[in-house]
């Protein structure tokens, strides 16, 4: 993708731009539909007309983006925008179809900023094969929003034969995760650098997609995909059992934790589990099913450090983790944010 | 350590057990976590202790940091765990959501940061911690003395460990066998700071880290103490922790900061227990600087909190307990801060 920084240089976002004149049709003409231009997209009508898939569920989703800082190691709220629902998308089962993307801008942010975050949105597009083929830009006065914020919403389809649901886990599952827990958050929290921390950690922010449909075609029948996102491994776990009506129990020597993100936390105080994935998801299938389905994580880009982190039972019920000491320690939803501690 | 294992569990202890008091919060927080209840000596009683800076804060302390946070031109900053905690009417996480400038750091340095890029605007840090964090602040408060630093102030309300030790001897209602002593405030003091338990009490302490093991050995240690009949002070935490301490941040503390009477919540007023401002430095005292009223407060009714905090009773004798009183909407400091023996009791307890 050729960059066309040359014709943004130096200019910022006025109201202007988003009331849908001159300046509004300039912006789409020359930022946002040369980065994403498709078939779909470059007719600039009202709304997108897409072919039906002939067979199948569609799935649909739909998310907003506030991250601040706006960029992080490992990605910006563009990239973040396009892998979030093409995750949510592939969580589902879908195969992603087509996105919408709609920006609400601050009054002065900076056009540069913006070029880089649309690029960096059309390269997630790309990596997940899927096109963005609407959206839509307001522009409010300086102060009314911090910076950008962004929604996408996503359609999918899901092959017949395929029934993940987040209800469907049960009793003799495996748990598996295709990698590190707690890399995003710690990378954004050290970018906001309020804790003046330096780390080496940057945002595991990726699109799931190819992941997710190798994983069903090694085994179809996969019970739950879930990507732990906001809240962390524990929050997502906690829903899968609250939904299933069953008991999960982690082993606490299994969990992949990098080094820097454990230190970090540790540092402040705070749980891996509680913390932030945004190229992550967990899988639960019967146990003799999970060998296969990891040999064909370990083989794509983001399966790499895919490893089997659990089991559910019957009882008892809720998220457990099985200490070193062999117990089991419950883990809970988060109450509010984590906190740094004081000693 | 292996082998004083294989003593202590071989000499059978009296018929009532003994009593062994964690004094940390850390420490009760990482016994619930990593599950350790069951895997002390058998007789062996762990009763939680008063080392939770926050939970020890009197309400009116409280009460009067968030009076400080609602000044038009004041920015609090803070450690997180107070965000929380609450006060007679209102907390500063409450405050904050109606527009107070509340902000927590992880070091206090950066509260001067804060008053450069603020210049208009009183900075407060709120002053909560024993020994451990005491250190930093007094450190911060000597930069800005010698930067001239017009905006920044600190509300004190720091708290020292020896004489709390003392008072909890005092207490007759219930015997203490041992104490299991903080690892972190010892990396500040010194382990020989703890002498005057063993000396004057004739009781065991063992100063121990954070980790299972530590925390195991450190137990075991003292039920082998209590044995042989002949207490002293160890030191288990030998890695971070030196007889004599941190002899730079002693010398910081008793500079900046000097001993003072200090007023521990439901224990009432122990001597020389807290640290005010040194007469060089009271320019930073924010009680100096503000017209803050020094009100009574009530410690909310039925709330066991103090009990708790002095080994009296568990978490879950509190009437409140899990019911009216949880992390999400706390009656006490117990609940909610970090190294409060309610909030491990209501994360951990169920713990199999």
């Amino acid at each position: 993708m050729t960059k066309r920084t040359t014709v943004h240089q130096g200019k910022n976002i006025l109201l202007g731009h988003g009331s849908g004149g001159r300046l509004t049709h300039e912006l789409i003409t020359t930022l946002f539909k040369p980065y994403f231009s498709n078939p779909a997209l470059d007719t600039l009508d009202d709304a997108a007309s897409l072919a039906l898939p002939k067979s199948g569920a569609l799935a649909f989703t739909t998310d907003s983006f506030v991250v601040n800082p706006v960029f992080f190691p490992g990605g910006d709220i563009g990239k973040l925008a396009v892998c979030g629902t093409v995750n949510d998308l592939s969580m589902k089962g879908a195969e992603p179809l087509a996105l919408s993307l709609a920006a609400i801008i601050e009054e002065g942010f900076g056009m540069e900023d913006l070029e880089r975050i649309v690029a960096s949105a059309q390269k997630a597009a790309r990596e997940a094969g899927v096109a963005i083929v609407t959206g839509d830009t307001k522009v409010v006065e300086k102060g009314k929003a911090d910076k950008i914020f962004l929604t996408s919403t996503g359609i999918g389809r899901i092959r017949p034969g395929i029934t993940v649901s987040g209800s469907r886990a049960r009793a003799g599952d495996a748990v598996l995760i295709n990698g590190t827990i707690g890399d995003h958050g710690i990378a954004v929290l050290a970018a906001r650098n309020e804790f003046k921390m330096r780390t080496a950690v940057t945002s595991d922010c990726a699109p799931l997609n190819r992941l997710a449909a190798k994983m069903l075609a090694a085994f179809r029948g996969i019970h739950v995909l879930r990507d732990p996102t906001r809240g962390g491994l524990a929050t997502t776990l906690n829903e899968i059992a609250a939904s299933s009506g069953v008991g999960i129990i982690i082993e606490e020597a299994m969990i992949p934790v990098k080094p820097e993100v454990r230190a970090a936390c540790g540092i402040l105080g705070f749980d891996p589990l509680y913390v932030a994935n945004e190229g992550k998801l967990i899988a639960f299938m019967p146990q003799k099913q999970a060998g296969k389905v990891l040999a064909a994580m370990r083989k794509e880009t983001y399966g790499k450090d895919s490893t089997v982190i659990g089991t559910v039972v019957k009882s008892p019920r809720g998220v457990w983790v099985r200490t070193a000491a062999g117990g089991l320690r419950p883990v809970v939803m988060l109450e509010g944010e984590q906190l740094p501690r004081i000693c | 350590m292996h082998k004083e294992k294989k003593q202590a569990a071989r000499i059978p202890l009296s018929r009532n057990g003994v009593n062994l008091m964690e004094v940390c919060g850390t420490h009760t927080m990482a016994i619930a976590r990593a599950g350790l209840k069951n895997r002390f000596p058998a007789g062996v009683r762990m009763l939680s202790g008063p080392g939770c800076p926050v939970c020890v804060t009197p309400t009116a302390d409280i009460d009067r940091a968030i009076m400080l946070g609602k000044g038009k031109n004041v920015i609090i900053t803070t450690f997180g765990d107070m965000l929380r905690v609450p006060g007679s009417r209102s907390s500063l996480e409450k405050e904050r959501s109606e527009g107070a400038d509340v902000r927590i750091l992880y070091s206090p340095a950066d509260a001067l940061d804060i008053a450069a890029a603020n210049p208009a605007k009183e900075v407060v840090f709120l002053g909560v911690g024993f020994e451990t964090t005491a250190p930093t602040i007094a450190a911060t408060v000597a930069i800005a003395k010698k930067r001239k630093v017009k905006n920044f102030s600190v509300l004190a309300m720091f708290k020292t460990i020896p004489n709390a030790l003392r008072s909890i001897l005092a207490i007759k209602e219930r015997r203490i066998d041992g104490f299991l002593l903080p690892g972190h405030v010892s990396t500040i003091i010194g382990s020989d700071a703890y002498g005057f338990i063993a000396a004057e009490y004739r009781i065991p302490g063992v100063v121990a880290g954070f980790e299972p093991q530590d925390i195991l050995t450190g137990v075991d240690m003292l039920v082998e103490q209590i044995r042989s009949g002949e207490p002293k002070i160890e030191n288990q935490y030998s890695r971070s922790v030196t007889p004599e301490g941190n002899r730079t941040a002693q010398a910081l503390l008793r500079t900046v900061f000097t001993e003072a009477d200090s007023s521990w919540r439901a224990i009432g007023v122990i001597p020389k227990s807290g640290l005010v401002f040194s007469p060089g430095f009271t320019g930073f005292d924010a009680l100096k600087r503000f017209d803050v009223p020094l009100v009574e407060a009530e410690d909310p009714k039925g709330c066991r909190c103090g009990e708790i905090l002095l080994g009296l009773a568990g978490p879950v004798q509190c009437p409140f307990f899990g019911k009216r009183c949880t992390p999400a909407d706390p009656v006490g400091p117990c609940m909610v801060s970090s190294e409060g023996a309610c909030a491990a009791e209501y994360k951990y307890g169920r713990m199999k």
